[in-house]
């Protein structure tokens, strides 16, 4: 008894998080799993088949989702990206003009607010404004401006991090040497906070693939997102399909996010070894 | 503090601001006013779904301001016509909403602290990696991971087959459209939100104090009490709240895991919208939804003032 107590007592850490990811992760598992189930039946693996990938690609309202959400969630990132690089240097650079503690209450406001309600008045205004002047109609503009108006939130706390970590004496050299506010942005700050820009941009973009809420609420009839219809299923039963689906966004990810790090890392090397020539040069001009 | 008046700004500068705000003022402010001028009118009659706020009535404009939709959460009529207090669906959903929000809250709070605080004791090398695997799921679409819970929770389930076949279990466990499935899908979804801010406070802390504590003889779960958790105040707080406020008007989880029984308030509101097509009723029940909101934000803002200015001591 005492064994195994002091046996907890000194894994008890690796017990923990091993249980926790544990918890994390085997959803995932499963849903990789029954993705080559060979029948419809749920819990028990009868034997392997690659079936609900051909019937995935057969099924077009699910192809059909797929198209619609990519063309929303490439415009949803790059306007979240861009209202949110100027909500960040409002945030950042811009500490006095009337207005300002209700602006910066608005810019993170929903991402508190739950997004029943975003969507619910989101639509009472569309339907107004459509009652006034005719436009828009429900569908791909109106789920667009409620994606964005949750994404840019997110990414402006992206941008906003990185802008304060900033250096900004290159920005003021470069204003000494006769740049004007504009060049100062686009040759040195913009390239400065790009990796910024990137996640901002792919984080926003995955916020809009994967909403089910806010579309729900703006989407007009024949207007479905992938979500959408991958909820209409859901919510009916088990369609090993979606398991299909499931498989192949996990694989997208992963390879995405591993380039990614790779990425990161290399230029996190590259720099390091610049860093340490430079330093290797300065010593044999001293000597 | 001196403050710029808008027209002494620079030309560029007033466009840099003037674009985000005049967004979030069209599409954030504008439809929340919508949103409290819908609650306080009556159904409309057939064509329009509401009732103008403004009506000439005996040849004079009026303002005609309803507070029966905020009433009717509270008082319903029972099957005798008599008016009842506090026994309404809408409040019931309100209770069941916090009451999961509350506890996925506890459970986050019990599987993410020891979590984040194992983290933040590992090796400096791997803290990275363990972190990326904790978001890592976060990034695969959340509707799909709660639809795998289905699957798995499910009579005939990945569970159940597992303990029938271990003898644990004679018959099924009912759990898909439980208060166990429910719980279940929302400590799943926001777990990670919980463990970031916990680390984010943790691998500040100075463990040597800990060792100190030891050498004046507390144990290690006194010291636990003593110095851990109140130092990791602000992490708790942010993260209970990152938890407690999304918890509570969800919407997609009560869809795919819950039953009937399970009905929290984000439904109700699409339902009175959408099924009922009672848009006032839909808009008060929002309202109201906002000012549960608003408690638990007060509470971050004030911790997050006093986090601020501790840094800046």
């Amino acid at each position: 008894m005492q064994a195994i107590s002091r046996f907890l007592q000194n894994n008890l850490g690796r017990f923990w998080l091993g249980a926790v990811y544990l918890f994390l992760y085997i959803p995932l598992f499963f849903l990789i799993l029954f993705s080559f189930n060979s029948t419809r039946q749920d819990g028990i693996f009868t034997g392997f088949s690659t079936r609900w990938y051909l019937a995935l690609l057969n099924d077009s309202r699910l192809v059909d989702g797929f198209f619609l959400s990519l063309k929303v969630a490439v415009i949803t990132g790059t306007l979240s990206t861009i209202l949110g690089t100027f909500a960040a240097f409002v945030l950042v650079r811009y500490s006095r003009f009337r207005g300002r503690s209700l602006f910066s209450g608005l810019v993170s406001a929903p991402l508190v607010m739950p997004e029943v309600i975003v969507g619910l008045s989101l639509l009472l205004l569309m339907v107004a404004v459509q009652h006034a002047i005719g436009w828009p109609e429900r569908g791909v503009t109106t789920i667009v401006i409620g994606h964005t108006l949750l994404g840019m939130a997110y990414a402006t706390v992206v941008i906003a991090a990185r802008l304060r970590e900033m250096d900004r004496t290159i920005e003021e050299a470069a204003m000494d040497l006769g740049c004007r506010p504009a060049q100062v942005f686009f040759l040195v700050t913009l390239p400065n906070i790009l990796p910024s820009l990137v996640a901002a941009w792919m984080l926003t973009f995955t916020l809009s693939f994967d909403d089910v809420v806010v579309s729900e609420f703006l989407s007009g009839p024949g207007v479905t997102t992938l979500p959408q219809v991958i909820f209409g299923y859901a919510r009916r039963g088990v369609n090993p399909s979606i398991y299909a689906a499931a498989t192949i966004l996990i694989f997208t990810v992963s390879c995405g996010i591993i380039a990614y790090s790779i990425s990161t890392l290399r230029t996190q090397v590259r720099r390091e070894r610049e860093i340490k020539a430079a330093e290797r040069a300065e010593l044999a001009i001293r000597l | 503090m001196n403050l710029e008046k808008w027209s002494h700004l620079r030309l560029g500068k007033r466009f840099v601001i003037g674009v985000p705000f005049v967004w979030l003022l069209i599409f954030f402010v504008v439809p929340f006013l919508i949103l409290l001028r819908i609650s306080v009118t009556d159904m409309g009659n057939g064509v329009d779904p509401f009732a103008p706020l403004l009506q000439a009535i005996d040849g004079s404009w009026r303002i005609t301001l309803k507070y029966q939709n905020y009433l009717s959460i509270f008082e319903q009529a029972d099957k005798d016509g008599a008016m009842v207090w506090w026994d309404t669906i809408y409040l019931e959903a309100y209770i069941t909403s916090v009451k999961y929000a509350l506890w996925t809250t506890v459970l986050c709070l019990f599987l993410g602290y020891p979590f984040a605080y194992f983290i933040a004791r590992a090796k400096k090398s791997i803290q990275p990696a363990l972190l990326m695997l904790v978001m890592l799921p976060f990034w695969t679409s959340f509707l799909l991971r709660v639809y795998a819970w289905k699957g798995i929770l499910a009579d005939q389930g990945v569970v159940n087959n597992f303990l029938l076949w271990l003898g644990i279990l004679q018959e099924p466990l009912l759990m898909l459209y439980t208060d166990i499935s429910m719980l279940v899908g929302m400590t799943y979804v926001y777990c990670p939100f919980m463990i970031l801010p916990l680390y984010a406070t943790l691998v500040k802390m100075d463990f040597r104090l800990l060792e100190a504590a030891h050498d004046l003889g507390a144990s290690p779960w006194n010291a636990f009490w003593l110095i851990t958790v109140p130092l990791s105040k602000a992490g708790i707080i942010a993260g209970s709240m990152l938890v407690f406020i999304p918890c509570l008007g969800e919407f997609v989880i009560p869809s795919l895991l819950g039953g009937a029984e399970n009905i929290m308030i984000g439904r109700v509101v699409w339902d009175e919208m959408f099924s009922s097509n009672n848009w006032p009723r839909a808009a008060a029940l929002a309202v109201v939804m906002v000012l549960f909101i608003l408690v638990p934000m007060a509470i971050y803002a004030h911790y997050g003032a006093e986090r601020d200015a501790m840094a800046e001591d």
